[in-house]
């Protein structure tokens, strides 16, 4: 359970640990981009820890580097040509950053700090906690930015619901210098200050 | 697209790091002093050039004829990590001197993911060679220019009295967004007006 639990706050992938932060800033323009971002990094981190974890003990320590690579894009492949076919439209939003999951430094990462040294259970439950934890720091830049820059939450259209939920107020005067590329990097300078704030206040008080 | 479009494309309108966002962990994490971020500049432009080309290469002469462009992404990571390695080794051969200026950068280039992102985009592009050749150098030079101001600027901060929740990253990311709120002034129709 800790080894779940760990990348959800503790240790989450963004904020904490400053890990894939190019896709991160870059898609999380709308909620719903943020959603299959996040989802299809838990796949292939899920994918590659379990790959690793089971081939640890085949892999000749020199080339394990260049092995992990291997089996990350492999799975980022799988990926990319899976929402190719069934939802272009997220795939077309996504763009070129579908396929640059493969260096995001979160993946090769966990192969490399965890997966290679630990079973196949404890990898498993260690990718749904950072994949999980990426997801969430990915939804709140996301939120903020869209709320702010746009006064829209986009989700997914169900049945008579188009997928727009708008924010009355906000959505005649939005801020849209946050939905640019300006206010990503602001919305991200705030949110790992408030972050780390939190990191501190928790220390003094355990100290 | 002419080559002169291409360049300011690529080193003004569409910044690498500033907005597209791609290799933004070494615009942050080598950023903290100017000598590190100009020699990592240099050595991401080196190679960025050279891995656009000879990812086109590949992808056209090898990936097209035999029909398995799907898998583009894993060719082109092994090729990018192969001629990091390369790079490094002839660099250490021809030119001691450049080798001791960026030797150090060099392995960490591979994981930087603007050196995919141009690889993935002038193949999205369908550019020429030639064409590839200056989009990366270019989007290489945005880098350069987008690293250097931000380490100039955070040796300053470093000696400025910062509120104690933005001290570190956080300020270093506000200060980023600063930059790119100047850099929204290149846009697409200033290009038009620039070229006709």
């Amino acid at each position: 359970m800790k080894d779940f639990m760990k990348g959800l706050f503790k240790e989450n992938p963004i904020f904490i640990v400053l890990l894939g932060l190019c896709p991160a800033l870059a898609v999380s323009t709308q909620v719903v981009n943020a959603l299959g971002m996040g989802a299809g990094v838990i796949f292939v981190l899920l994918g590659s820890n379990i790959f690793v974890s089971l081939l640890k003990n085949f892999i000749p320590e020199k080339v394990r580097i260049p092995a992990y690579i291997v089996i990350i894009a492999s799975f980022v492949t799988i990926v990319d040509l899976t929402m190719e076919a069934y939802v272009p439209s997220l795939s077309k939003s996504l763009g070129v950053f579908v396929q640059l999951i493969v260096v995001n430094c979160i993946i090769l990462g966990r192969a490399e700090a965890f997966a290679s040294k630990n079973t196949l259970g404890k990898s498993v439950l260690d990718a749904l906690g950072m994949g999980i934890g990426f997801t969430i720091g990915l939804l709140m830049i996301a939120f903020c930015r869209e709320v702010l820059g746009a006064g829209t939450i986009t989700l997914f259209a169900l049945g008579t619901f188009d997928g727009v939920i708008e924010i009355p107020g906000l959505v005649d005067a939005p801020a849209r210098v946050i939905g640019l590329s300006a206010g990503a990097l602001l919305v991200v300078g705030y949110l790992k200050s408030m972050f780390d704030t939190l990191q501190r206040r928790k220390k003094e008080k355990t100290a | 697209m002419t080559y002169v479009g291409i360049i300011i494309t690529f080193v003004f309108v569409n910044n690498f790091i500033l907005t597209q966002f791609l290799g933004l962990c070494p615009f942050i994490g080598v950023s903290k002093n100017v000598e590190s971020a100009v020699g990592m500049g240099f050595a991401v432009t080196f190679v960025m050039s050279i891995a656009s080309l000879v990812t086109w290469i590949i992808y056209n002469f090898i990936l097209i004829p035999l029909n398995i462009t799907f898998l583009q992404t894993i060719t082109f990571i092994l090729v990018i990590a192969t001629l990091v390695q390369l790079v490094e080794m002839v660099i250490q051969k021809i030119s001691p001197p450049l080798y001791k200026a960026l030797g150090i950068y060099l392995p960490l280039i591979t994981t930087n993911c603007a050196v995919l992102g141009i690889a993935l985009i002038v193949i999205r592009n369908n550019y020429s060679a030639l064409e590839s050749f200056v989009a990366g150098f270019a989007a290489g030079l945005g880098f350069l220019l987008a690293i250097t101001p931000m380490s100039t600027i955070r040796e300053k901060l470093d000696t400025e009295k910062i509120p104690k929740a933005f001290r570190g990253v956080p300020i270093a990311f506000i200060t980023g967004g600063l930059m790119a709120l100047a850099f929204m002034a290149f846009d697409k129709a200033l290009l038009k007006n620039l070229l006709g």
